[in-house]
């Protein structure tokens, strides 16, 4: 194989992607437009995500990829081994032991801390595209911090619905200015994105935007008074570790519809069942 | 019981052995080499090289045998090569008026200075399966004679002299790179014309038939299109003047258009653009078309509406590789997402079951 700068991308490169990244976390939530690069994976697999791990990669880091909360997904294994082969940095499936964490579709349910950064895939930044298709248009609105679509949008789900039916990718509103497309995590994600001790990145490579949220930023999920937020998961426990605190993937486990409920981040719900806990699928009494 | 989903890894490499394998084929058969793709199946080639942005016919024809002849897969992995290459600067630009012409038509001008020369083109072949190359591919040798010395004038030059075209003054403002910045709005024609001409053959040549069926007409007459190789010259600063460090062929067309006249502009016939690498004609006469359907701003002509006058529409969905990339990511896992959406079915329904819809705007 031929020889490739530290994980991959030229020094060139990744001073113009940090630079990107400092622009984003100077001001949260905006959506900074960066050359993304072509990548040796396809728009769409996270090359925005890669781009930004790899810009702020340092051959001390440990690196963690997670794909829908698993780190076991065939893409997080592909992008796993991308740096693994192109940064020979340390990588780890221990959502405590990494330094730099890539997702996909999730936020780990332990806790991050302050050494940490999480990397999101993020497809489509803008959190107004499915309002108005015009890039021209949604940076106009953004600027001048015209966001009454969206909330029409979401009042017309509640008078439909009675609920507001968006359940991931969930719009937020940063530090009272800018509205975010948090990337599709559902929405049970969403109350983890405020306050949280590490620097969150997110990277869309094909739509060319990094934003960033600085630890600690006070990010609000968009609701009515009378119809607040409600971050929702399956009412169950986790069929393995038995918790009843993290999102759930459903299983169907026969062709008579059986289903069972497990936790979408596989280390949690490793490290639950190494300390013990087991839960009604898993041999274990039933975990309610 | 459910085990958990474990060997990502293992199935990943398994399924590249199994591509490797039927890449090959049937170990039987003689194996293709790079050279004969490149010589035999240039066309191919040269679309390769055009949307992936590099010309280099033996790196592209590589390309195609590894993505098995597909060639979106073998333009993404020219795509993924190029932007690992460092940039030691930009060539001159190139003079196609002093293109050593395989082949110029014009269908504006039944004659004109330099001729036309119809050149290894499919026009008049009847469309007839030959039989004979299934069994041998000799073919005898063309005839040939001396080629015609000197430059070949633009057809619409000609027009120029008359002022019944509109003026295209020499503009030597750096272009933008598109490959270097991201794409924004409102693009400049020479930042479309970038994005165009490395944008997918199928995409632009259906825009193009779109404007020819009415959606943001204008009547395009082929003023010219010429195939040939130009010279690429590059300032060398330490020498302090240009040298030739290569050659290229291109597919250049030049339409020349109908135009009534606007509020700003006299009735005079206008101009589309179309260049692009190796001999892409299909492509180049579609470039031109979209560039010309994409001016309708600069010259005043209304918006009808049409995808074709669509710049953003058109530059944000032409490149097939951020267009396959995208589509074909839904074939990742979306559990996740998925669950959610389950869950918020589940309540929409149960809400709905027992009329229990809230009317929010009492």
């Amino acid at each position: 194989m031929i020889e490739y700068n530290f994980a991959y991308l030229d020094e060139q490169t990744k001073r113009m992607i940090r630079r990107a990244i400092l622009k984003g976390l100077a001001i949260p939530g905006y959506q900074v437009p960066f050359a993304s690069r072509e990548m040796p994976m396809p728009y769409g697999w996270g090359t925005g995500g890669v781009q930004v791990s790899a810009a702020v990669l340092t051959p001390d880091d440990t690196f963690k990829v997670i794909d829908q909360g698993a780190d076991d997904t065939t893409n997080a294994v592909s992008i796993r081994t991308f740096f693994e082969r192109t940064a020979g940095v340390q990588t780890t499936t221990a959502t405590q032991e990494a330094t730099v964490i890539q997702t996909r579709h999730r936020i780990p349910e332990e806790p991050l801390n302050d050494g940490q950064i999480l990397v999101y895939q993020v497809p489509i930044p803008e959190p107004l595209r499915f309002l108005e298709p015009r890039e021209s248009e949604t940076r106009k609105m953004h600027s001048l911090e015209e966001y009454g679509l969206m909330h029409v949008k979401l009042y017309e789900d509640i008078s439909r619905h009675g609920h507001i039916a968006t359940s991931y990718a969930y719009p937020v509103k940063v530090e009272g200015r800018y509205v975010m497309d948090p990337s599709p995590i559902p929405k049970f994600d969403n109350p983890k994105l405020g306050d949280m001790a590490a620097i969150q990145l997110f990277g869309a490579g094909r739509e060319q935007r990094i934003y960033a949220l600085p630890p600690y930023t006070q990010v609000t999920s968009l609701d009515f008074e009378d119809h607040p937020f409600e971050a929702s998961k399956a009412d169950h426990g986790c069929g393995m570790c038995a918790a009843t605190d993290s999102y759930l993937d459903e299983l169907i486990i026969d062709d008579t519809g059986g289903r069972m409920f497990v936790c979408s981040d596989t280390d949690y719900c490793e490290a639950r069942q190494a300390a013990g806990h087991i839960g009604k699928d898993n041999g274990g009494k039933d975990a309610a | 019981m459910y085990v958990a989903v474990k060997g990502g890894e293992r199935a990943i490499e398994n399924a590249h052995a199994w591509l490797a394998e039927e890449r090959r084929g049937d170990v039987t058969i003689a194996e293709l080499d790079v050279a004969q793709i490149r010589e035999q199946l240039s066309l191919a080639v040269n679309r390769v090289m055009a949307e992936g942005s590099l010309y280099d016919p033996d790196l592209a024809a590589l390309a195609i045998k590894q993505a098995r002849g597909d060639l979106i897969e073998a333009i993404f992995l020219i795509r993924a090569y190029r932007t690992t290459l460092p940039r030691f600067g930009a060539s001159a630009p190139v003079d196609t008026g002093a293109m050593a012409c395989d082949r110029r038509i014009s269908a504006t001008f039944k004659d004109l200075p330099g001729g036309q020369i119809l050149g290894p083109t499919f026009d008049y072949t009847h469309r007839l399966l030959d039989f004979k190359l299934a069994a041998e591919g000799d073919v005898p040798e063309a005839p040939s004679r001396e080629a015609q010395t000197g430059d070949v004038p633009h057809v619409t030059g000609f027009l120029n002299r008359e002022g019944l075209i509109e003026e295209a003054p020499q503009d030597d403002t750096p272009p933008p790179d598109l490959t270097r910045e991201p794409l924004e709005m409102p693009a400049d024609r020479a930042l479309r014309l970038q994005a165009l001409t490395r944008a997918d053959e199928g995409f632009t040549l259906g825009l193009a038939y779109s404007t020819q069926r009415g959606y943001a007409r204008n009547h395009a007459f082929v003023g010219e299109l010429r195939i040939g190789k130009v010279p690429v010259e590059m300032d060398i600063p330490e020498l302090g003047f240009a040298v030739e460090i290569g050659e290229v062929t291109l597919t250049e067309c030049e339409t020349v258009n109908q135009f009534k006249g606007s509020k700003t502009e006299p009735p005079q016939f206008t101009r589309g653009y179309g260049l692009v690498f190796g001999q892409a004609e299909r492509k180049a006469i579609s470039m031109a078309l979209v560039d010309r359907a994409l001016r309708w701003e600069e010259l005043g002509e209304d918006n009808l509406g049409a995808p074709a006058q669509d710049a953003e529409f058109v530059l944000y969905h032409a490149d097939n590789i951020q267009a396959t990339g995208f589509l074909e990511h839904i074939k990742l896992p979306h559990y996740v997402d998925f669950q959610s959406e389950l869950e918020l079915v589940r309540k929409l329904r149960n809400a709905a079951g027992t009329g229990q819809v809230q009317e929010a705007a009492e």
